[in-house]
Parts: structure tokens; sequence; C-alpha cells
């Protein structure tokens, strides 16, 4: 069975999924960051496929992505380090990245390698969800994996119900109307966002993401949703790490 | 067949609305109240009193009689040129503040290569009252300085874009992120046909207003609105976009683009993207697109910083599909050496880009009685600096 849909089954609180850059800091880095995260303790483990021209990202997001791409990653590198992780983690794992590399490579081609290589689910933050539903839900549900799409603060009630009902693993919640990035709290209005979302009584579980950089945040998200997104603030860590495993365990446990 | 975007926002296999979930309603707004805000009347009446009273409208149409006698062909300009600012940028920038308006947005920001688009923004938020924000590369920024400081001097804040090539992708890629962090009171007037529909056609009717006067001012002149020929350059494609527009269904009229070969569409530095491109997806639509193997957007080159965008919007990704338009390239050296043939034939100074359009003059082959408009979308005061710099006049 798909590992994110197992894991929701039997754990809705205080789940912490935490994103990194394939290929970064380092092209070989991708696999030692998977088991050093599995190890300190993390719930997923979401990778994201290198683009050019990531216009949801923030600063932090967009350098890893140029560096990656500098060190030589690409997605069949990618999936290639997907399945030396499986070979190691059991978490679920991922893929999280613009929709034009995955079309250059064959959207079902790509769905089919990563589902055999162990992927669990996909993000693809500028696939619309009307155009998912035509010519794309097909090819992700024939190959057991999740899709998750982003809500905002500015999504219609309407609109959200509409990617619940397209949704089969959970849905990932923007913490505010922002690119990526580390943020030090939440507002009065961020939290109740969070509120309206936990008092929808959605079919998916959510998890929320951008400005979750901290124990305090963490803590914040977790009390109204099932868990938090980290990826920033991780990245930031891994940018100025000289020992990984240490660094990243001491980071998680942070969090926590 | 159909050359008009259908109700899905596509042109054919190109468009639609490929955009994070955080700009979602941004787009909604815009798609559902569009077409309704530019066919009021009162939309109309001021769009078209602007034009008259601030750009400058109609422009001429100028036949240009040595360059007719050089390339024995009835050759007309179409003089975007003499439009406010210097360009047909403006046409597009004043419909879209006065959307904006009706939409209730306060803030304006906007993405530029060359600066043209810029400085259209710029001076109508200026006109307006309207704060404004322009993101345009580090590169071009240096390299049109001209316009960046008639920016500032309109009390525009021109953030530099320090990202890839730190060109016009870039400045895109900024203005998509301000976006997407200032969503409700902030409209952004995209410069040119491409982005997620609706852009794409509502920067094309606003500018189709230049093929309109077109076959009104020829019918004038010769008695027919049709002419043999339309010519225009062609980088995200908003000239060409309004050049072509009201001759689309006229299939006797050919239309040709003229893309950025660079040094050369071979050279690795260019920006022919309907050579070069395969489908992909930048900015929020999905078009032709020049990019590696791995789908990873490539930096165009050309030496006019208005032309070196990595793809064309998706209106002109079916035109080439479909055959409708003819696409041709030229190098920098034929742009550059047209630049000043018209200067010293017509007494015209054109834009780089605009020069483009001229020299594929020499690569056709007309008939006597053939009517070729090209349509003259900038003037080349901007450019000082880079005809200086190539030096051969």
């Amino acid at each position: 069975m798909n590992r994110i849909k197992e894991l929701f089954k039997s754990k809705r609180k205080s789940l912490l999924s935490v994103y990194y850059t394939a290929g970064f800091p380092t092209l070989t880095a991708t696999i030692p960051i998977a088991q050093h995260l599995e190890k300190a303790g993390v719930d997923i483990i979401e990778i994201g496929i290198p683009f050019s021209d990531p216009i949801a990202d923030g600063p932090t997001i967009q350098e890893s992505n140029k560096i990656a791409l500098d060190n030589g990653m690409n997605l069949h590198l990618l999936l290639e380090q997907v399945r030396g992780i499986r070979k190691c983690v059991s978490l679920p794992i991922i893929l999280m990245g613009y929709l034009n590399p995955v079309l250059q490579f064959g959207f079902e081609k790509f769905v089919k390698e990563a589902a055999r290589v162990g992927v669990d689910g996909l993000i693809l933050p500028d696939l619309p969800v009307d155009e998912y539903l035509l010519m794309y839900k097909k090819i992700v549900d024939e190959n057991e994996l999740t899709n998750t799409f982003l809500i905002s603060p500015t999504t219609s009630e309407k609109r959200i119900r509409k990617i619940d009902a397209a949704s089969n693993g959970f849905i990932y919640a923007v913490s505010s109307s922002s690119t990526t990035g580390a943020q030090q709290g939440f507002s009065t209005e961020q939290e109740s966002y969070f509120k309206r979302l936990q008092d929808m009584k959605l079919e998916n579980p959510f998890l929320i993401g951008f400005g979750v950089s901290n124990h305090e945040t963490f803590a914040a998200v977790s009390k109204y949703s099932s868990g938090g997104i980290v990826g920033s603030a991780f990245i930031n860590l891994l940018k100025n790490s000289t020992d990984l495993d240490s660094d990243i365990t001491r980071f998680i446990k942070g969090l926590r | 067949m159909t050359y008009a975007v259908d109700e899905k926002g596509y042109y054919g296999q190109f468009g639609g609305a490929y955009i994070p979930e955080m700009l979602y309603p941004n787009i909604e707004e815009l798609r559902l109240n569009y077409l309704k805000i530019i066919q009021e009347d009162g939309f109309i009446a001021e769009f078209d009193q602007l034009l008259k009273d601030f750009v400058g409208r109609p422009t001429p149409l100028y036949f240009a009689k040595r360059m007719s006698e050089r390339y024995k062909a009835k050759i007309y300009l179409k003089r975007e040129d003499l439009c406010h600012t210097g360009a047909h940028k403006i046409n597009n920038t004043i419909g879209q503040i006065l959307l904006a308006q009706r939409l209730g947005k306060r803030k304006i920001i906007a993405e530029t290569g060359a600066g043209q688009h810029g400085v259209a923004t710029a001076t109508v938020c200026a006109l307006m009252g309207m704060e404004c924000i322009v993101y345009m590369g580090k590169h071009d920024m240096e390299r049109q300085k001209p316009n960046v400081e008639r920016m500032r001097i309109l009390g525009t804040k021109v953030v530099p874009a320090l990202s890839g090539s730190m060109t016009l992708k870039d400045a895109t890629n900024q203005a998509m992120r301000h976006w997407i962090n200032h969503p409700t009171d902030t409209h952004y007037i995209i410069g040119s046909v491409v982005g997620p529909h609706p852009y794409p056609d509502m920067v094309a009717r606003f500018q189709s207003v230049i093929s309109e006067e077109i076959r009104n001012q020829l019918n004038e002149e010769i008695g027919n609105p049709f002419p043999d020929y339309v010519i225009a350059c062609v980088g995200g494609g908003s000239n060409a976009a309004g050049a072509f527009y009201h001759f689309l269904n006229d299939e006797h009229v050919q239309l040709i683009g003229v893309e950025a070969g660079g040094k050369g569409v071979d050279t690795g530095k260019s920006a022919a993207t309907t050579v070069l491109g395969k489908v992909g997806i930048l900015h929020g639509s999905k078009s032709l697109l020049m990019q590696t193997a791995d789908g990873q957007v490539v930096e165009p080159y050309s030496i006019s910083a208005g032309l070196d965008y990595p793809g064309i919007g998706p209106m002109h990704a079916h035109l080439f599909e479909t055959g409708r338009v003819q696409f041709l390239n030229v190098t920098d050296d034929e742009a550059m050496n047209a630049g000043i043939e018209l200067s010293r034939t017509e007494g015209i100074i054109p834009a780089i880009e605009t020069a483009h359009a001229i020299a594929v003059l020499s690569k056709m082959d007309f008939a006597p009685d053939d009517v070729v408009v090209i349509n003259l979308s900038g003037r080349g005061d901007k450019d000082l600096e880079t005809y200086i710099k190539w030096g051969k006049y």
C-alpha cells in the first residue's frame, strides 16, 4: 500500500514533513540526507526536482535549485537516487517540482518510473486542479501515487472543496499568501485561517507549510492540522552544515 | 480555422493557466471580468480618449518612398514609434491600468526587458497616481540606462532581478513572485502576449488597435484594407499580435513574424524560439520554449533587450504551428545594418527590436504592386548606446 496513505491511517497529529532540493548542497547528498532524516525521526521526505525558474519559491529555495542544477542534477539522476534511498529508507517519499521538467521527461513515463523506484506522492505546484483532473489524474491513480495540491489563505471554500475531492493523500496548506521562506511566527489572521480549515472537516488531512521553521511555528501549525512542512529553514541548515548527520539530528529535535 | 483563444484559454494546444494555487484568485478575477470590463461603453470611451489625446493615436501609416524604390514594392511603415513613450507598449498599459482601476487595485507591478514596457507602465501609473514597481534584469538595467532613469523620474521604483541571466525572463519571475506575495491590492501589468490566460488575449486585444488602424488607413490610402504582407518583430510578440490581429482571418494577407537570430540560430546565442523551442511551460502558459532536454529553460541571447525572451506568446505558437504566420529570423548584424539603413533612407532611427522586422525586406521577393506594411514598433532613442557600441556606421 502507498506509504503516505498508510502513514495517515496510523498517525494524524504532529507529522513532520521535510523538503530539500535534490542535488543540494552536493550532487551526491540526496541519499545521505534522506537517511539522516529518517534517523532523526521525520515522517515524510519531500525531495525537490530543481528547475531553472521556480516562481513559487523565495530566495533560499531558488538558490538551492540553481546550485543543484549547476551540480548536474536532473530528473533521470534523481529517480536513480530515489532507488538508492529506497534501499535504506522506509519513509514515504514525495517528489515536488515544477511541471516543465516533468513534461519533457514525459508525464506518464515519469509517474511510472517514480512508482517503480519507490516514490509515494507528487506535488506539482504549477499544475492546476482542472488540468490535473482532465489530463493526469488517471495516470497518477493507476500507478498508486498520491497527488497533493496547494491551497492558500485566498483560496475560496468552494475551491478548497474541489481540491479536497481531487486529492488522494493530503492537502498542502500554504500558511500565507507568499512564496516559500522561513518566518518567525504566525499572525492572528493566519491562525484563524488554520482554524477555518480545521473546521471545514475535509476528507483529506492537511499539513501546513511556508514559514514553518522552528519549534514554535511547528507547534502552532500542529495545533490545527496534521502537522507541518519545513523547507527553507532546512535548506539554510544544509547550506551551512559541516556535519550533516549531527546537524540534521539537532535541527529535527529542535523542531519537535 | 479559428485563431482566437477558446473559452478555456487555449490557442490550439497552446495557452492555459499553469499557475501556483496562490495566484489562482488573481487570475480567476481577471478571467471572469476582463471581457465584461473592456467591452463597457465607459471603458471604451476612456480608452479611446487616452489613446487619442495622451498617446497620440492614430499613429500615421507612412508610405516609405525611398525604401519602396529600393525593395521594389509599396512599403508602408506603421508608426508606433511615434506613440508617447516611443513604442507600441503604451497601448496595452493604458488598457490595463483602466482595468486595474475598475478592479479596485491600488498598486501596479510590471516586468520589463528593454525598458519600453517599464516606461509605458511607469507613465500610466504617474498619469493615474498609482504606486508602481517595475522588475528589470540587472543586465538589462545596465544596457538600457536611459529607460531606467525615465522610470525613476516618473516616480516608479525599479527593482533589479538578480537571478539567472538577469534579463526579461528573470524580471518576469520576480514580478510573479511579488504578485504571489501581494495578491489582493496589486495588479500585474504583463507587457507582452505571454503569461497565464487571460493575459495573452487581453494584451492582444489592447494592441489590436494597430491593425484596426492599418485597415482603415490603407482603405483610405489605396481603397482596399488588405495589404499583401504585414511584417513585425517577435520577442514575446505583443506588437506582432496587434499588427496581425484584424488580418488573422483574411488568409490572403501574408503575415511575417521576425525573431532574433542573435549571432545565428546554430551558435547557441540566439532567441529564435520557433526554430529552437519545443512545447513547454513557462510563466503560466504552454507555448514554444527554448529549453534543454531536461526541461530547464535556456538563456536566450539577442543584441536587442526586447527580443531575448526564451518563449513566444501561445497565440504565436499556434499561428506558427498552423502556418498562418511565417516566422523568419535575422542576426544581430543584419538587424543593426537594417537600423542604419532605415535611418539613412527614411530619416527614422528604429528600435533594435524593430530593426529586425526591417531586415527581412532584403530576404524577400516582392512583386512591384505588393503592399507591404511593416510595424515600426519603437524608436531607437533608447538604443543609442548599443548603436554606438556596435559602431559600424
